[in-house]
């Protein structure tokens, strides 16, 4: 009948349309990592490098740290790059990361508008701590990414250590917009409000309207980042020797160094600091 | 507005530039629907034209639901194929994630009740104008509906580009199961919403001018092949 070939031809078509080119025997591994490695750029230059080197494809699936973890740990990726160094001990505490290496450091940075009108920028600008304070004293607006993120889960330490207490001290200045660094920026431009963001994203991000750095330099602003082979024996078919290989050229010489070259606007974004 | 100027003009020089980067991930969105809307329609219209023409119990009920899932939000149907297709998940041994045969598959399951609740409205109307003749003919439903379908294979074309239009459009459930990876599963939508996390504005709406003209093109062709067709064989 008709019917049954133009159903087989279609699936047929269908089938091909979708597997046309995936290149099934493609040398590549999975590496879940945060929405600030991507949207800075650094994948991109980080990237080629390495394929270039190795020979092996590396497809970056770009989360928060939280959810690049939890895919992780459902078995999706082969590496995890992330940025908080409390839920990757946890990770690998669980038994799904088998070592976590340090590779590189940016920084956390707070933006805001230029008037500043809390007036975080305090005495040198380099105090998150007071800076904090004062916007909660202000109640002036607020973005949070609110995604479980690093730069989120960062956040809520600062509000912490600066003695604060988020669940009373919310209201409509503090906003909760569970989107990833470049779409919270977004919301803080057009809001005119103050946001915590790293460094990187900042950098790269395009649309700051009217937004500039208030607070910036404190040591506590720190923010590690760390990369883990997915444990091959909670699930067996991680690609371990590719995975590892990108691992160690990461943190060696010639990935420490792509590193480091990495620059927008002759300014560095990431400082390697891997210890060999 | 600077900005809206400023993306025609970048949207221009995209396309003049005939930037590779670019036609690949415009060829990729066009594959994966075009491929999800064709499993839509062989599923779909079947479907479809048994719910308008056959009587049994529950086809009430069925039409409802049909018509319900049109409006079925594309995160819930990628997560729902994520949790599918995830090592971790019942079809995870074939390690389809972040291919995009998972996208097929996502926005397959979200086109095929839009083919098929328009078909089933297409082919109710026929049913009421033809049933008479086709019953005095003997056939049966099932093949009452069959032909059907091939007599109103125009109209239905129609639908066939609703589900299309969906389906590329779609940006919730291609970034879920895809996974917006550079070069192996980035289509026009999710690379929109990547430029406008970067802040680029203006690049990301040249993005969007670049799809909103390929959709066009794309109805404009299937029009005038549907024209062609009616003269020579309708």
């Amino acid at each position: 009948m008709i019917f049954r070939r133009l159903f087989c031809s279609a699936l047929a078509v269908a089938g091909l349309l979708g597997a046309g080119s995936t290149r099934a025997e493609e040398r590549f591994i999975t590496v879940s990592s945060t929405t600030s490695t991507e949207q800075s750029g650094l994948f991109g230059h980080l990237l080629p490098a390495f394929e270039k080197a190795s020979g092996i494809k590396v497809r970056v699936v770009a989360l928060g740290t939280g959810q690049a973890l939890d895919l992780a740990r459902r078995g999706d990726a082969d590496v995890v790059f992330v940025h908080d160094k409390t839920a990757e001990e946890k990770f690998i505490a669980e038994g799904f990361g088998v070592k976590r290496q340090e590779v590189m450091y940016n920084d956390f940075i707070v933006v805001g508008p230029k008037a500043d009108p809390a007036k975080a920028h305090g005495t040198n600008g380099r105090d998150i701590l007071e800076g904090l304070r004062r916007i909660e004293a202000t109640k002036a607006p607020f973005v949070s990414r609110g995604d479980k993120s690093g730069t989120h889960a960062a956040e809520l330490r600062y509000w912490k250590a600066a003695g604060i207490d988020l669940d009373k001290a919310k209201g409509p200045w503090y906003r909760d917009t569970g989107s990833g660094m470049g779409p919270a920026l977004n919301t803080a431009a057009s809001m005119n409000a103050y946001i915590l963001a790293d460094r990187g994203t900042w950098l790269s991000f395009k649309n700051r309207g009217e937004l500039a750095i208030i607070v910036e330099g404190d040591t506590k602003l720190f923010n590690q980042y760390g990369v883990i082979l997915v444990n091959p024996a909670k699930h067996p078919h991680v690609k371990q020797a590719d995975g590892q290989k990108f691992i160690d050229w990461v943190v060696a010489a010639e990935g420490q160094q792509a590193i480091a070259s990495y620059k927008i606007g002759g300014e560095q974004l990431f400082f390697p600091n891997a210890k060999p | 507005m600077t900005t809206l100027g400023d993306s025609f003009l970048t949207a221009w020089q995209l396309v003049a530039a005939a930037d590779t980067r670019l036609a690949g991930i415009v060829w990729l969105s066009l594959r994966v629907s075009f491929a999800a809307t064709l499993i839509a329609c062989v599923v779909g219209m079947p479907i479809g034209a048994l719910l308008a023409v056959g009587r049994f119990p529950g086809r009430r009920v069925l039409i409802v639901l049909f018509n319900g899932l049109m409006g079925l939000p594309p995160v819930v149907v990628g997560l729902l194929v994520y949790l599918l297709l995830s090592r971790a998940g019942p079809l995870g041994a074939f390690g389809l994630l972040f291919s995009p045969t998972a996208m097929v598959i996502a926005q397959a399951i979200l086109v095929t009740p839009i083919v098929a609740a328009l078909t089933r409205q297409v082919i109710a109307d026929e049913w009421a104008e033809y049933r008479e003749q086709l019953r005095s003919l003997g056939a049966s439903r099932s093949r009452a509906a069959a032909t059907l379908l091939w007599d109103g294979r125009f109209s239905l074309s129609t639908a066939a580009l609703a589900g299309f239009g969906r389906a590329i459009a779609e940006v919730g459930a291609v970034m879920i199961v895809g996974g917006n990876i550079d070069g192996v599963t980035r289509v026009m939508t999710t690379t929109i919403a990547l430029e406008t996390s970067k802040g680029d504005l203006p690049l990301a709406l040249a993005l969007g001018l670049v799809l909103i003209a390929v959709v066009l093109s794309i109805n404009a062709v299937a029009y005038a092949v549907r024209g062609w067709a009616e003269r020579k064989w309708g």
